[in-house]
C-alpha cells in the first residue's frame, strides 16, 4: 500500500509537469484558485475565450483529451495517464469546463457511432476547443426519465425533420453542434423509439434562451427546435437504437474519476477557525467540532475512495458505478455545510454576497446546492443506480415499459 | 499508486474469511452470548495455529512478523464474524504497548505467549463513565504497588496480564501517568464479570489492592505511550467496525432479494433501495478513511494520529449506520433473538464506545487537524 507512482507513471508525471509549468496561464492562477470560480458562470462565458486559448495550446502539444486515439486529436494515453494529468493540470482544469460535456461525453459517442469520415472531421476540433458541443438530453418532460422525452423527429427523403423542446442545456448559447436524443416512434415503448443525431446548432430553427434560475443565475438553456433539418447522414446509431446510443454517453459521465469533488468542508473548516462566538472561536465550541468531525471524515472519506478507484486504473481495471458516491455524498454535503455556516451567523446568516460573511460564499452556496443534488443524476436516480448496479437490487417496477408511447399517460389528475 | 492491499495480504483476508466461516459461525458467538463459556477457546488456540495472533509481532518475539497490514485484513474478518474472543484486548491494545514501550524481558515474557495463544493481555484505563484523560486516572501507583478499581476492563475476567494505566502524581500534567505492566494472577487483584449490551465479549471491574506491578516504558511517559497505542488501536478497531458493516449490510440486501411483501421482493422498493444504497455509501467511506489509517498505521507516518481519528470515527458511525438499518429491513423479525441481526447491532453499540466514544474521537480529530493547520 503506498501512493507512489510506478516508474512509468513518474516520467509521464514529470513530461506532464514540466510542459504545464512552462506553458500554463499563470496570469489566471489566482483567478482560477477561488472558490467562486466555479460558480461564475457569467465570468466564466467571459473566460470562455481563454479557455479556448489555453485549449489549444494543449491540443497542440498534445496534452487534450489524452486518452483518445492520436487520429482523432488525442495522445493515446492510459486512463491512469489522464488522472495524472489532471492531478498535474490543477486549478487550470477549471478552465476546461466549455469542453467538459463535448469532451467528455458527445466525443464518446461520436466515436462509437460516426462514420471514419465523420470522427476525422470532427473529433479533432472537439478536442482542441476550437468547436465547442453541447448535449441535448433532458426535457421539461424528461429528466431522470430521460426515455419519456418528446421531440419528435420525422423523415422527409434523406433528411429528418425535428420539432420540440430542450432544457437544461449547458453551453448550448456558445455551442458549435451538439448531441441530440428524439422520438422518432411513438407507436412503440418509449425505449424503443428514440434516434440520435448530431447538428449544427446553428440551423435554421435553432433558437437558444437562457433560463432563469432559482438562484438568479444564468448557467443553462431552453433550446427549441423548429422544422429543424438534419441530414440522416448524421445520425448516430441505428433508427430506433437512441437510447442505448445514449448509455454510451451516460456511461461516460460517470467515467471521470480522479478529480476531486468539491464538499465545502475546507472552507467550512477556514471559517470556523477564525468565526469568534460569545465563547470564543467556533472551532472550540463541542457541538460545532461534531458536525465539523462528520463532515471531515465524509471529505477524507471521498478523497480515499477516489485513490481506491485511481489504483484501480492503474492496475488496468474499469471504474464502475460504485463512482456514483461521490456526487451523491458531495451534492448532500455542500448544502447541510452551507446551512450550518450561515446557522453560526446568527440573523446574518441571511445576508448574502458583500453585506454577508466570507464574502456571502455559503449563502450563494444554499441557493446554488440545490442544483447539485440534481444535475447529472439526482441523488434517487444514484441511489438506484447503487442499489441495482452495486447491491444487485431490483429494478424498479416500470408501468410504462411495454406500453406504446403515445398511450402512457401525460398528467398526474 | 497503489492504495490497496497487496495480491498476499487479500489472500490472507481470504484465507482468514474461511477460517472463521468454518470456525466461527453465528452459533459460536451465540454459545457464548449464552453464558456457555466467557469466550471461545477453541476458536482462539485456532487463531493461533493460523498465526493470526502474532502477525504483527516480530518473529524474535515468537509472531510472524508479517506486520500491520496483514493484521488490518485480519481485523476486518474478525469484525466479520463477530469473533467471540479477546483479539482487540490482547492483540491491539496489550501486544502494541509492549511492542511500543516494552522492555526486552517484557516483551520475551509476553509476546510469544501471545503469538501461541497462552496469554490473553488486556489494557485497563477507564475508571466508570468517561472518555480517556489523564485526569480521569485515580488508581495510584506508589513504589510500584497498585492500588485501585479499573471499570469497565474488555476482557478483564478472562485476562492473563493488563496493561494498566496509574497516577504517580498530582501536578496536574500528562506526567503524572504511567503504565504498569501486572500479571493478573497476583495477590490483591481481584475481578469480577460485569454484564454487557454485546455478551459476545467479556467485560470486568478489576480492583487492585497493594499489587505489586512493574513499569512499562518510563515513568513519565504513560499517557503519551497511551495515546499512541490507542491511535494504533483505533485503525484495528476500524477494520473490525467496517467488517461488520459490510456483513451487516450484505445481510440486509440478502433479505430485501428473498423476503416478498404486496407480491414483491422488498427489495424492489425504493424506500429499502435507498436505504441499502445509504449504508453502502457510509461502509464505502468507512472503508476508504480505514484504508488510510492502516497505511498511516504501517508505515509509522506522521499523520497516524489523524488518520487513525478519522478512520475510527467513520467506521463507528458506519457500523451503527449498518446494523440498526439491517435491523430496519428485516422488520420485525430482525427484531427476533432468533435472527442474528441483534448480534451486530449489539456489537457495534459496545465497539462504539470501547475505546473513547465517537465524540471523544471527534474532538480529537478536529484538534489535530488544527494543529496540523496551525503548524
Amino acid at each position: 500500500m503506498n501512493f507512489d507512482d510506478t516508474p512509468q507513471e513518474a516520467e509521464f508525471r514529470a513530461i506532464a509537469r514540466k510542459w504545464i509549468d512552462a506553458n500554463a496561464p499563470k496570469e489566471l492562477e489566482a483567478e482560477l484558485t477561488k472558490p467562486s470560480a466555479k460558480r461564475a458562470s457569467e465570468k466564466r462565458d467571459a473566460m470562455l475565450d481563454v479557455a479556448k486559448a489555453w485549449q489549444k495550446k494543449k491540443a497542440d502539444a498534445g496534452w487534450a483529451c489524452l486518452h483518445w486515439p492520436k487520429e482523432y486529436g488525442g495522445r493515446g494515453s492510459t486512463p491512469i495517464e489522464r488522472v495524472i494529468w489532471q492531478q498535474e493540470e490543477g486549478v487550470y482544469d477549471k478552465l476546461a469546463r466549455p469542453f467538459a460535456i463535448g469532451q467528455g461525453m458527445c466525443g464518446p459517442t461520436v466515436m462509437a457511432y460516426a462514420s471514419e469520415d465523420q470522427k476525422r472531421k470532427y473529433l479533432p476540433p472537439l478536442a482542441s476547443g476550437e468547436k465547442v458541443w453541447c448535449q441535448l438530453f433532458s426535457e421539461p418532460a424528461g429528466g431522470s426519465d430521460v426515455a419519456g422525452l418528446r421531440t419528435r423527429a420525422e423523415k422527409d427523403g434523406d433528411d429528418w425533420i425535428v420539432n420540440g423542446q430542450k432544457i437544461w442545456t449547458s453551453g448550448a448559447h456558445y455551442s458549435d453542434y451538439g448531441i441530440l436524443i428524439t422520438r422518432t416512434d411513438p407507436n412503440v415503448p418509449k425505449h424503443k423509439g428514440l434516434t440520435m443525431f448530431f447538428l449544427d446548432m446553428k440551423s435554421e430553427g435553432v433558437e437558444v434562451k437562457p433560463i432563469k434560475q432559482a438562484n438568479g443565475m444564468q448557467e443553462f438553456n431552453e433550446v427549441f427546435f423548429t422544422n429543424v433539418r438534419i441530414p440522416d447522414s448524421q445520425r448516430l446509431g441505428a433508427v430506433g437504437d437512441g437510447w442505448n446510443v445514449s448509455l454510451t454517453t451516460l456511461m461516460n459521465e460517470r467515467m471521470s474519476i480522479g478529480s476531486r469533488v468539491a464538499t465545502g468542508f475546507p472552507e467550512l473548516f477556514e471559517f470556523c477557525s477564525n468565526l469568534m462566538l460569545e465563547d470564543g472561536l467556533a472551532i472550540d465550541d463541542p457541538n460545532v467540532r461534531s458536525k465539523l468531525a462528520s463532515w471531515a471524515v465524509k471529505n477524507s472519506g471521498l478523497k480515499y475512495t477516489s485513490y481506491r478507484s485511481i489504483s484501480a486504473l492503474s492496475k488496468g481495471e474499469r471504474p464502475g458505478p460504485e463512482n456514483s458516491i461521490g456526487k451523491l455524498v458531495s451534492g448532500m454535503m455542500m448544502q447541510d455545510i452551507a446551512m450550518f455556516a450561515a446557522d453560526l451567523q446568527g440573523a446574518s446568516g441571511a445576508l448574502v454576497g458583500a453585506d454577508a460573511e466570507a464574502a456571502g460564499e455559503f449563502q450563494a452556496t444554499i441557493l446554488g446546492s440545490p442544483s447539485m443534488r440534481i444535475a447529472g443524476g439526482t441523488d434517487e436516480i444514484l441511489r438506484n443506480i447503487i442499489a441495482e448496479r452495486v447491491l444487485g437490487l431490483p429494478g424498479d417496477i416500470r408501468v410504462d415499459k411495454d406500453v406504446p408511447f403515445n398511450k402512457v399517460p401525460t398528467k398526474g389528475r | 499508486m497503489n492504495f490497496d492491499f497487496s495480491d498476499d495480504q487479500k489472500q490472507l483476508r481470504d484465507e482468514a474469511r474461511r477460517f472463521l466461516t468454518e470456525k466461527c459461525p453465528p452459533k459460536a458467538v451465540r454459545a457464548v452470548i449464552d453464558g456457555k463459556a466467557p469466550y471461545d477457546r477453541e476458536l482462539w488456540k485456532g487463531l493461533a495455529d493460523m498465526g493470526f495472533l502474532g502477525v504483527a509481532i516480530p518473529e524474535a518475539f515468537g509472531g510472524s512478523g508479517a506486520g500491520h497490514l496483514e493484521l488490518c485484513v485480519i481485523a476486518e474478518e474478525m469484525g466479520r464474524a463477530l469473533a467471540p474472543v479477546p483479539f482487540s484486548s490482547t492483540v491491539y491494545l496489550a501486544a502494541e504497548a509492549l511492542l511500543l514501550a516494552g522492555s526486552d524481558a517484557q516483551k520475551q515474557k509476553w509476546l510469544p505467549a501471545i503469538a501461541q495463544g497462552n496469554a490473553v493481555g488486556t489494557l485497563a484505563l477507564f475508571e466508570g463513565s468517561g472518555n480517556p484523560s489523564p485526569k480521569a486516572i485515580k488508581l495510584t501507583a506508589a513504589n510500584g504497588v497498585l492500588n485501585g478499581t479499573k471499570k469497565p476492563v474488555a476482557d478483564g475476567a478472562i485476562a492473563d496480564f493488563a496493561i494498566v494505566a496509574a497516577r504517580t502524581g498530582s501536578t496536574g500534567r500528562d506526567t503524572d501517568i504511567a503504565l504498569y505492566l501486572v500479571d493478573l494472577t497476583s495477590e490483591g487483584v481481584e475481578a469480577k464479570a460485569l454484564t454487557s449490551i454485546d455478551p459476545s465479549r467479556n467485560q470486568a471491574e478489576i480492583s487492585f489492592k497493594n499489587v505489586k506491578a512493574e513499569l512499562l516504558g518510563a515513568a513519565n511517559e504513560g499517557w503519551s505511550i497511551l495515546s499512541q497505542v490507542l491511535d494504533r488501536a483505533a485503525v484495528l478497531i476500524s477494520f473490525e467496525q467496517v467488517g461488520g458493516s459490510d456483513r451487516a449490510l450484505e445481510m440486509g440486501r440478502d433479505y430485501a432479494l428473498d423476503r416478498i411483501a404486496f407480491g414483491r421482493q422488498i427489495g424492489s422498493f425504493q424506500a429499502v433501495k435507498h436505504m441499502l444504497a445509504d449504508m453502502y455509501v457510509s461502509a464505502t467511506l468507512a472503508r476508504s478513511n480505514c484504508y488510510y489509517g492502516a497505511w498511516a498505521l504501517s508505515t509509522n507516518a506522521s499523520e497516524l494520529p489523524e488518520a487513525a481519528a478519522a478512520a475510527r470515527i467513520s467506521a463507528t458511525q458506519a457500523f451503527q449506520h449498518c446494523s440498526k438499518n439491517n435491523i430496519q429491513v428485516h422488520g420485525g423479525m430482525g427484531f427476533t433473538w432468533e435472527f442474528d441481526c441483534h448480534l451486530y447491532y449489539r456489537r457495534s453499540n459496545a465497539v462504539a464506545v470501547g475505546l473513547g466514544s465517537l465524540s471523544y474521537w471527534e474532538d480529537q480529530l478536529i484538534e489535530r487537524m488544527r494543529q496540523k493547520n496551525a503548524a
